[in-house]
């Protein structure tokens, strides 16, 4: 029972983390970022990459690839999104091919002697390494990191949006875009940064997350699914929509999981989704536009 | 190239053009000549290829048949009924499962299993999606882009149908020459039942649900029975393509749900031009021997794909086929504003 609950909400947390960069670009500047998986696993790769063939320490290592995360976001709407605002397909279309190249890009063979990243021998060190028990369950740290990741993530996240001034901007355009700009906020830039952020975002879940297994190309699909599934049920754009989603996600995959087997986990959550739409086709907590929007 | 501030571009249409759109199509060879020869172009196009090439690309080309017409049920259901799919390894995967099963356990041959799963594989497939029709946009376009990736997690986790392995020696078509024209037949018949469709007034329905979906409810016609009849007959042509191809084969398993069979037709369409329906079709015969050709670079050939899709819809949106449609039935010239 306790180790249902401790493990539920570390799962929670983990879909959380990945989800919530990907509901910040979408609810500020309605931009569906389909290569957050892809720039999850990247920071992932680079980040070993640092450590391991450059030999920088950990936490710088951290830093830098997180940066380059986040100047990719910026890139990506810089160079792509932004001649494509308002099309929603095309948006759906680009982002998700940037995010296959970065993706395919890393299982290339033999170009200029990179040897690509495949197999099951990219593992990022542990912050602590270490275990504990609590209430007659062992603990590793990195579980705990997780679970006060999240957290710090969200308290910041929400002191961002609240008391900077470009956190308020990225509200502004979230409520009404054109106000927003009466106001002299520039939209273009709002969503820069919004992409930018939110690509750091995935960057940071992964260095918090990936510790725990393996870094794999393969993973990328898999968390964008996560992060969309987390969405669609949450409602998307709205952020308590998306926590409490991923708390539900989080939860009913680890019952099912100790229930009838990992075999389940995949259809639980596509299960979970067709309820969730079948029954309240808005999301859980999503209110945006309901109407037009989504039915 | 005038393309200083004081001219701009103006665009008339042929005059031919214009007499060949009535009846009037009729009172010369000439008109009739413009209208049949981008068709007939076209379909003797297709049915001399398999000639050209030596056996290795006759394979190729059976490929790209299919991937032919994905990119067309792609083309339609985004272009024309307003809904994005991102899951064509879908449709491909439940037909080609449903056929392969049907020859495997019950030792049909191809020639029932092939119809019968397109129609069984197309059954199945809207019955997935049918819950998820109630979204547009982005919202349909996540969810149909999860269907294949999750099949694939549950058949390899109940271990199903071969699990990861597939099931292997299922019966062959009888030999290269009926493989090719079977699909090329079929790419040419989808093409034109398609352009006819989307003209009927089924098809009237269908842009308008695109166009303004509250308009329609408005008008009392039920937008989702619509929907699930553009989805049924969009995957009629990805089934057929899996069934077609788990015979071409041989074989079946996991990969018949690859992200391939979702990306490619999208970039074919793009690069084609979308919503043009013809446009599709040529752009996965161009792409599909670039891909093949570039098979040895491994996964290179995903990136070139995504690169080629990218440049298109960021610099050249339009695609190949309302390029050329535009020269052949327009002239331009710059004019002094």
């Amino acid at each position: 029972m306790m180790d249902i609950l401790f493990y539920g909400t570390v799962n929670s947390v983990t879909f959380a983390l990945i989800a919530v960069g990907f509901t910040l670009v979408y609810g500020v500047s309605r931009l569906p970022n389909f290569a957050h998986g892809a720039l999850y696993v990247l920071v992932g790769f680079m980040t070993w990459s640092f450590v391991n063939d450059l030999n920088l320490n950990y936490l710088l290592a951290i830093l830098i690839s997180l940066c380059i995360s986040s100047l990719l976001g910026a890139a990506i709407y810089r160079l792509v999104l932004i001649r494509l605002r308002g099309l929603p397909t095309s948006e759906i279309i680009a982002s998700f091919a940037f995010g296959l190249i970065i993706l395919e890009g890393l299982r290339l063979q033999g170009i200029g002697g990179f040897k690509g990243f495949i197999g099951p021998f990219y593992v990022l060190p542990s912050f602590i390494d270490a275990k504990f028990r609590v209430a007659g369950i062992i603990i590793d740290a990195q579980r705990f990191i997780i679970i006060g990741g999240g957290l710090a993530v969200v308290i910041m996240l929400w002191l961002f949006t609240h008391y900077t001034k470009i956190g308020l901007s990225l509200r502004a355009i979230a409520q009404d875009e054109q106000a927003a700009m009466m106001l002299g906020v520039d939209s273009d830039r709002v969503a820069m940064i919004s992409l930018s952020i939110g690509s750091a975002l995935a960057g940071l879940a992964a260095v918090i997350i990936l510790p725990l297994g393996n870094v794999t190309a393969e993973a990328g699909y898999r968390v964008l699914i996560y992060a969309l599934a987390v969405c669609i049920i949450g409602g998307l754009g709205s952020w308590g929509g998306a926590i409490l989603a991923s708390f539900v996600l989080g939860f009913a995959m680890i019952v099912s999981t100790s229930l009838f087997g990992a075999v389940w986990e995949s259809v639980v959550l596509v299960g979970t989704i067709i309820l969730i739409l079948i029954f309240k086709p808005s999301g859980l907590l999503g209110k945006q536009k309901e109407l037009e929007e989504r039915v | 190239m005038a393309t200083t501030e004081d001219t701009r571009q103006e665009r008339l249409d042929r005059g031919i053009k214009v007499r060949t759109e009535g009846i009037y199509a009729l009172t010369s060879w000439r008109e009739m000549g413009y209208l049949l020869a981008p068709r007939a172009f076209l379909i003797f196009g297709l049915l001399l290829l398999p000639l050209l090439v030596d056996s290795y690309w006759q394979r190729v080309l059976c490929i790209a048949g299919v991937y032919a017409l994905l990119a067309l049920s792609f083309d339609f259901l985004a272009e024309y009924v307003g809904l994005v799919c991102l899951g064509g390894a879908f449709f491909v995967g439940c037909g080609g499962y449903t056929a392969g099963l049907l020859n495997h356990y019950l030792g049909w041959s191809p020639f029932f299993t092939i119809p019968i799963a397109t129609v069984i594989g197309a059954v199945i497939s809207t019955l997935t999606l049918l819950p998820c029709l109630r979204l547009r946009g982005v919202y349909f376009a996540i969810v149909s882009f999860m269907f294949p990736l999750l099949t694939v997690n549950i058949v390899v986790a109940l271990n199903i149908f071969g699990g990861t392995e597939g099931i292997s020696a299922l019966a062959t078509l009888p030999n290269i020459w009926f493989d090719q024209y079977l699909i090329f037949a079929v790419v040419i018949v989808a093409l034109f039942v398609m352009r006819r469709l989307v003209n009927e007034d089924i098809g009237l329905i269908f842009r308008s649900i695109k166009d303004n979906d509250q308009a329609v409810r408005a008008s009392g016609i039920s937008i989702t029975l619509y929907k699930t009849k553009a989805v049924f007959v969009a995957s009629l042509m990805g089934c057929f393509g899996g069934a077609y191809l788990s015979h071409q084969y041989g074989w079946l398993g996991i990969s018949l749900f690859a992200m391939d069979f979702s990306i490619l037709p999208i970039a074919a369409t793009v690069m084609g031009g979308a919503g043009t329906l013809v446009g599709p079709v040529l752009g996965a015969f161009m792409l599909t021997p670039l891909s093949e050709a570039l098979r040895g670079f491994g996964q290179l050939r995903v990136v070139l794909y995504c690169l080629i899709l990218m440049g298109f819809i960021v610099y050249k949106p339009e695609g190949i086929m309302n390029y050329l449609q535009r020269k052949y039935h327009q002239f331009e010239h710059w004019k002094e504003v």
